[in-house]
């Protein structure tokens, strides 16, 4: 293991670009549809996925030998289900302001596919602190991706950002659609071909 | 045999480590979240009623239902406005929203979205100021109503939020529902004379 501090960075930046959630790692496109209407929403769904990530990983990690692979999914539904509870409880009892925010986002997280995602891709292979740097990097990448989606589509839909009103209403007619869910389809399918695109680009060498 | 017992223990184990975690937590959190729920309540009905400086609780059983109303009482001791909490089915789940009314039941004098799980960014707008501070001075005879995309025009009307007419609507349906039994439950003249018993002083955080 002499080459373990670059793996770890390796396992930290691959969730940056190379597998970056949802759009090379077309996992979790749930709530990247449904809450990236602005880019506050984006923001706060991400950073609570990369808390929920973080912890599933490190325990699933720790207990990866333990558990007997015919009832991992099972037993990993549990833990990520008993991780979001008892994070929303707490959130509700300390810092009810956050926890007014978030809301409706923290019971998503359970169904959102990144988590189990990288708790049967990775964390039930690898040891904790590779997982940590996992989570860390798939979760960053996520929110960066969701802050992208909110930033096109709250500017496109109502003409701000971060709810700072940037084109006004007298020059730019915002575009309704762009907050409905079918604007987060086109924004979506736009996002994935330009990743894609320039990932093939890239590949064939013809961007170094 | 072994793998068989092995899936047994962990899923048993597993099972019961997450039932005792969560019975731990929710023993810790529960009491506070309610606290902190009660104490969202009172600041909401001064909120709603501005100008009250402390409320009485007033409770009444009609046929199974049971009412509970706060009658704002203002700085010369005198009744100032009544409010109760409206609930009902949102777009995904409860919509509970404090309701503050004048004490001539003409006119709302404000409200306040408390409880609400719709959907963020559309439906959720429900809770924002901008859509609260319509219902300020609407008249609720013969109903309240909204209206899509436009300016309202009649005094009993506000305007729904584009792409969350589902929640707009929920919100003044609850409105109106929690409207109509008050009225039935509580005649004016019940709330005109300021009621004996629980007073609740607001909290000097404002």
């Amino acid at each position: 293991m002499a080459d373990a501090p670059i793996s770890l960075w390796h396992e930290f930046k691959k969730g940056l670009w190379q597998d970056i959630p949802p759009f090379r790692l077309v996992l979790g496109t749930c709530p990247t549809l449904a809450v990236t209407n602005s880019v506050e929403n984006g923001i706060a769904m991400g950073l609570a996925t990369l808390f929920v990530l973080l912890c599933s990983n490190v325990i699933i990690s720790a207990v990866r030998k333990q558990i007997a692979g015919q009832v991992r999914i099972a037993a990993y539904v549990v833990i990520i289900a008993l991780v979001v509870t008892v994070a929303d409880m707490f959130l509700a009892a300390m810092f009810p302001p956050i926890s007014k925010a978030l809301g409706p986002y923290v019971p998503l997280i359970v169904v959102n596919c990144i988590i189990l995602g990288r708790a049967e891709a990775f964390a039930q292979k690898n040891p904790v602190l590779p997982s940590v740097f996992d989570a860390l990097g798939i979760g960053i990448g996520f929110v960066m991706s969701l802050a992208t989606m909110g930033v096109i589509r709250e500017l496109l839909g109502f003409g701000s950002i971060f709810n700072f009103k940037i084109l006004s209403e007298a020059i730019f007619e915002p575009w309704i659609v762009m907050i409905l869910p079918a604007g987060a389809f086109m924004v979506f399918g736009g996002l994935v071909a330009l990743v894609n695109f320039i990932s093939h680009r890239r590949s064939s060498g013809i961007i170094s | 045999m072994n793998t068989v017992l092995k899936m047994f223990l962990n899923l048993v184990i597993i099972g019961s480590v997450s039932g005792v975690v969560l019975a731990v937590a929710f023993h810790y959190a529960d009491p506070m979240i309610q606290a902190n729920k009660e104490k969202e309540l009172k600041e909401a009905i001064f909120v709603v009623l501005p100008d009250a400086k402390e409320y009485r609780a007033l409770e009444k059983t009609v046929g199974s239902d049971k009412i509970v109303v706060y009658q704002g009482v203002g700085a010369n001791n005198a009744p100032v406005g009544v409010a109760f909490k409206a609930d009902g089915g949102g777009f995904q789940g409860n919509i509970g929203v404090m309701v503050g009314l004048e004490l001539d039941y003409l006119k709302l004098r404000g409200i306040k979205i408390l409880d609400q799980v719709e959907t963020p960014g559309l439906g959720n707008r429900i809770a924002e100021p901008k859509f609260e501070e319509q219902f300020k001075g609407v008249e609720i005879a013969p109903r309240i109503e909204y209206i899509k995309n436009r300016k309202p025009e009649k005094p009993n009307q506000i305007q729904s939020i584009t792409g969350a007419t589902i929640s707009s609507d929920a919100v003044v349906k609850n409105i109106n529902n929690a409207i109509g039994k008050v009225i039935k439950a509580f005649p004016k003249e019940e709330l005109l004379v300021v009621a004996p018993g629980q007073t609740d002083k607001p909290k000097a955080t404002h």
